[in-house]
């Protein structure tokens, strides 16, 4: 652990200075601290977000709803609006984590969350993500928590995370803050970037930027939706593979709309086109959604740690349609 | 009065421990405290090329790095005879006492700073040059050699058997042959290892975390070169230990030599990380068995190889073959066992060391002869039962497995399986009923205890034995309780400290069978004494009595013949003008391991559920029943046996090392990603003691109560996984890549 300072922030336009200067931020500091006791940043100065009062969830005029980044998860799973208009959401932040961890974890962070590639977490081992060409330890070692879809030569980790699969079946979007004060949105889809030759990048975050809110659109708001997760264990575990599933089907039952996306399986959270193609504009029933949920593996490139999250996957997809139609 | 022992006494520890005033190892406060942080090296097999430390020491706070270049040159001298939770032969770790790396987690340096932010700090600045030698990392069954002479006379046998097993095997009409795989396993208990070494002078104090502390203080003594006098280990509370606090690891030694260069008491304390190189671990282990049968289900032939993994600079062994060796009746029986050599820190035992490994492979392969024979599981294990110790050739002191399986089996309601796999589901969801044996062999050591009868009503009992959690506490507080005849709350039991009388290791179920005796013993040894001071008073009210004339009854003296009143303990006390009594008593094994083999058993029912789509295997309830003799105390009783569930739960289906070879080294070294159970894995559990008293095997009538428990729940987990899907899963942990794939 490197020696630094800590600073509560009362305003983003600080809290950005004090990024530009070499500070890293903290919100609910459930990954920051083990980032920094196992010495994989180094930050001077720890920037805590806490003050500037970003929490809390509230439904937009359009009937958007917005979520701020401070929010804590647990809040957020048990927010009657998000509960009841993007079950998806609440359902992948209930099964984050465990509720220690999700009454201190906050939105924005989630989003943030660090790989779990265990070469990453361990400084004595070569990573690229860590230390850029030094090698991907991952590629012929112990890889069963690592990524089919969306890898490179250079890395695949997982980014580990269940709220953004969810965000991404939900049209979502994430508020930044630049450092100079402007804000834009980004869709959750284009948040995370893939690995490439540049896997210690991994979001459209600039230095200094802050997340101030993520926002589901209204369309969104009125699609039914569903989370499932395949684990190792029945609570506080990653995903092996998750799938998060929104719907809306037309007044002849037909899938009007949906978005298929996955996680635990992917670089980042994995938008499933193909799946969703297979099923738009036809009635849901079991076989399609089998025939359909084979194609959530396109393009996976497997090793002999991670070979099983292929057929894995395609159940979990096919799990999280079935149930979401009334037909599990 | 009531009887004490088999009363369901809440921890006498509890309130001490969830206010938090019980004080742990890492809690102890001493003036001038100093933080000792360690370099660990990142190598399989080599030595040091190179130690840079000019940033580490220019860093803030920091008082002394040492590395083997300036650490002083230890005697290490010999233990006569090795205790047995050390490898029995070869070399324990010298630590920082030459260039040499033996596994990638070896000590290579250590800090000392002012605060433990710095030390951590610093130790991280430290820069190591290393040349790198071949070693080995794979695990290659075919490598497997026996172990040497020490473990072979320490019990830990390279063969064993009788009779003629390929004649038998030849001609049996069934057979079924399997390869079975268990992974290393780390103990992960919630306190990390921890020591705080103190000098005063040529004294030695050390708080550490021990489930021995008179050992850690001969281990000490043998390092340094020093007096057993000079040094005091004191360890009034464990956060769990499952066995690797047994042993005294590298990092003691590390902490006293860094609290001798700073001149002041040093804190060393092992991050979650370092805890799965710095100290030992469960064997990867993989066992081959064969067994032959004939048509009745009735054993003609067992052969059980086992092969774990072991260091290269020790050799640590395991008792793998001894269930195989009695749990059935079988007259042809061979079971080999074998070490393979790796580079890496050294094993050590893990709660029901070895013979969980070989109960697993047994009982596994008893599932998949039942189901060869067309047989229920519970009917073979019946028609094998071991009516005495074939491989001993004595009875059982006691053995009530036939009960055991009875009262599980019905509380259960295994009737209701259905033998045929996939038959029972629920929706989507297949269920699966297996079932298992469980076996430990029951061991008693010599030990002693004082105890003080004070003026004020209460009885201090002591002895130097530990208490990782089982209740010990609790259990010898009811023990002294009931044989002074005074109430629970009016006896305090004091351990972890070797100015207490000597008490042997707190490992292997030992503790009630051999210490609870020795508590028997000296609460009548000051009974004893304190008749003899009131007889031979000039008055008062046994003055003058004859020695059999007087006895101990209802927490105080009486007549023999029953005449006149009690006169309790404190009130004798101040007639005759005494502060307080004490008496010693001791107790040793006797002659019954000349008459008869013990141990204690249980049996297990579980009920699995799988998703086969998605992997995974949920245990929504298990069942065990236990004959472990005498039960002292039914609620800490509970406590082990439902924790042993939860840990067999982990070995099934969560557990493992995630071992790279290339760099010799666990990856998943962190409780993130070294998954045990969870609250949510856990659901029903019960545990329920058939009812024994086993006075052959010691005056308490108590066996072991504790790595019993561990045992047969993961083959019973597997098993049921079976009975549900139709697939035999051979390696463990059970997870959703191998029931996919
Ligand atoms: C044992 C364990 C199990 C877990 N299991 C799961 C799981 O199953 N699923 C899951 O999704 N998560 C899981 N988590 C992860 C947890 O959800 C994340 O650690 C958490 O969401 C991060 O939020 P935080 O507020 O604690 O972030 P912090 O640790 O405070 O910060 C994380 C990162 O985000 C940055 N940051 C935080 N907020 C902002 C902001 N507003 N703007 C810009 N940067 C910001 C920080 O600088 C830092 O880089 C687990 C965590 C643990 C420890
Ligand atoms: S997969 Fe990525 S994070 Fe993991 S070792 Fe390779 S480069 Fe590092």
């Amino acid at each position: 652990m490197h020696p630094f300072t800590y600073a509560p922030v009362a305003d983003a336009a600080g809290a950005a200075a004090r990024a530009l200067a070499g500070a890293q931020f903290i919100a609910g500091g459930t990954d920051m601290l083990q980032l920094l006791q196992e010495n994989l940043v180094q930050p001077q100065e720890l920037a805590d977000l806490n003050g500037l009062g970003l929490a809390g969830i509230t439904e937009e005029q359009d009937g958007a709803l917005r979520l701020g980044a401070l929010t804590r998860l647990q809040k957020a799973a048990d927010d009657p609006l998000l509960r009841e208009r993007c079950a998806v959401a609440a359902e992948a932040l209930a099964a984050s984590a465990s509720p220690m961890v999700r009454h201190m974890a906050t939105l924005g962070g989630n989003l943030l969350q660090r790989t779990r590639c265990l070469y990453f977490r361990d400084v004595s081992t070569p990573c690229n993500k860590r230390q850029p060409g030094s090698g991907c330890s991952a590629l012929e070692g112990e890889n069963r928590h690592n990524a089919i879809l969306g890898g490179s030569e250079h890395c695949i980790a997982v980014q580990p995370s269940d709220l953004p699969v969810a965000l991404v079946a939900l049209d979502a979007e994430v508020l930044i803050q630049g450092a100079g004060g402007a804000e834009r949105w980004v869709p959750v889809e284009g948040f995370h970037r893939l690995p490439g030759d540049t896997p210690e990048i991994e979001t459209v975050m600039q230095p200094g930027d802050i997340i101030l809110a993520i926002r589901i659109p209204a369309h969104a708001t009125r699609w039914r939706s569903h989370y499932v997760k395949a684990r190792d264990r029945a609570s506080f575990a990653w995903a092996l593979c998750s799938a998060a599933v929104a719907l809306r089907l037309d007044e002849e039952g037909r899938v009007a709309e949906l978005r298929v996306a996955a996680g635990g399986v992917a670089t980042k959270p994995w938008r499933l086109m193909r799946v969703e193609q297979e099923l738009l504009g036809h009635r849901l029933d079991r076989d399609r959604v089998r025939l359909a949920a084979v194609w959530a593996s396109e393009g996976a490139v497997t090793r002999p740690g991670n070979a099983y999250k292929a057929p894995l996957l395609q159940h979990t997809v096919e799990r999280a349609i079935l149930e979401l139609g009334g037909l599990a | 009065m009531n009887a004490i022992i088999g009363q369901p006494v809440s921890r006498v520890d509890g309130p001490a421990k969830v206010t938090g005033h019980a004080t742990y190892a890492a809690e102890f406060s001493l003036p001038d405290l100093a933080y000792a942080a360690m370099v660990l090296a990142t190598i399989p097999r080599g030595h040091v090329r190179s130690i840079d430390r000019a940033a580490a020491e220019a860093a803030p706070g920091v008082l002394a790095v040492m590395t083997h270049e300036d650490a002083p040159r230890l005697p290490y001298k010999q233990i006569a005879q090795r205790p047995q939770v050390d490898a029995q032969s070869g070399e324990q770790l010298h630590v920082l006492q030459d260039d040499q790396v033996r596994f990638n987690g070896e000590p290579v340096a250590v800090v000392v700073a002012e605060t433990l932010e710095q030390a951590v700090h610093a130790a991280e600045l430290v820069r190591v040059e290393y040349a790198r030698s071949p070693a080995v990392t794979i695990f290659d069954a075919k490598q497997g050699r026996p172990p040497g002479e020490g473990n072979a006379k320490a019990g830990r046998v390279p063969e064993l058997g009788r009779g003629d097993v390929e004649g038998a095997m030849a001609e049996a009409p069934v057979r079924v042959e399997a390869r079975y795989v268990h992974p290393r396993e780390h103990h992960n208990a919630i306190e990390p290892h921890v020591t705080i070494a103190h000098w005063e002078g040529e004294s030695l104090t050390l708080y550490d975390k021990t489930q021995w502390v008179d050992n850690d203080r001969k281990e000490i003594a043998h390092v340094f070169g020093m007096e057993e006098e000079r040094i005091r280990v004191v360890s009034p509370f464990v956060g769990g230990a499952f066995g690797s606090a047994l042993r005294t690891w590298p990092h003691v030694t590390l902490a006293v030599m860094a609290a001798k260069r700073v001149g002041r008491p040093v804190r060393l304390e092992l991050t979650r990380r370092q805890l799965y190189m710095a100290v030992g671990f469960r064997p990867h282990s993989e066992q081959h068995l064969r067994l032959g049968a004939d048509k009745d289900g009735r054993l003609v032939a067992l052969e059980h190889d086992v092969v774990q993994q072991v260091g290269r600079y020790e050799e640590y062994a395991e008792t793998a073959l001894s269930p195989t060796s009695h749990l059935y009746q079988c007259d042809n029986l061979r079971a080999r066992y074998r070490l393979v050599e790796m580079d890496t820190n050294s094993p050590c035992p893990m709660r029901a060391p070895g013979v969980v490994t070989g109960v697993l492979g047994l009982e596994m392969a008893m599932d998949e002869l039942a189901v060869d024979l067309g047989m229920d599981p519970l009917e073979l294990r019946l028609r094998n039962y071991a009516e005495q110790d074939q491989q001993k050739g004595l009875p059982w002191s006691s053995k009530e497995l036939r009960a055991c399986y009875e009262t599980a089996a019905e509380r259960f309601g295994w009737a209701r399986r259905k033998p045929e796999p996939r038959s029972m589901r629920e929706g989507g969801t297949l269920i699966g009923y297996g079932m298992a044996t469980a076996i430990y062999h029951s061991d008693r050591s010599g030990g002693s205890a004082s105890v003080a009868l004070t003026g004020n009503g209460m009885a201090v009992v002591r002895s130097a034995s530990s208490d990782m959690g089982p209740g010990t506490y609790t259990s010898m507080t009811q023990v002294a309780a009931e044989t002074l005849g005074l109430p629970v709350d009016h006896v305090r039991f004091e351990l972890g400290d070797t100015n207490l009388p000597y008490a042997p290791v707190h490992g292997g179920s030992i503790t009630m069978a051999s210490l609870g005796n020795a508590v028997v013993a000296a609460c009548q040894a000051v009974q004893t004494k304190l008749a003899g001071l009131a007889q031979a008073a000039q008055q008062g009210p046994f003055a003058g009595l004859a020695e059999n004339a007087v006895v101990a009854r209802d927490g105080g003296l009486g007549r023999a013949d029953g005449s006149g009143p009690v006169v309790p303990y404190a009130e004798l006390l101040r007639q005759h003008n005494l502060g307080w009594v004490e008496a010693e008593g001791s107790a040793q094994p006797g002659e019954e391991t000349k008459k008869y083999s013990s141990a204690a058993f249980g049996a297990i029912f579980v009920e699995v559920r799988v998703d086969e789509a998605l992997g995974t295997v949920r245990v929504p309830r298990m069942v065990g029943a236990y004959d472990v003799g005498r039960v002292i105390n039914p609620k800490t009783a509970r406590s082990q046996c439902i924790g042993g569930m939860v840990g067999g739960l982990g070995m099934a289906l969560e557990e493992r090392a995630e071992w790279d070879a290339r760099f010799g080294k666990v990856m998943n070294a962190n409780l993130a990603e070294y998954l045990v159970p969870v609250n949510a894995d856990v659901a029903e559990l019960e545990a329920i003691f058939v009812p024994n008293d086993d006075r052959n095997f010691n005056p308490l009538g108590v066996k072991g109560l504790a790595e019993v428990a561990i045992c047969g729940v993961a083959p019973a987990i597997a098993n049921a996984v079976w009975h549900a899907t139709g697939r035999r899963i051979r390696e463990l942990p059970i997870t959703p890549e191998r029931l996919l794939g």
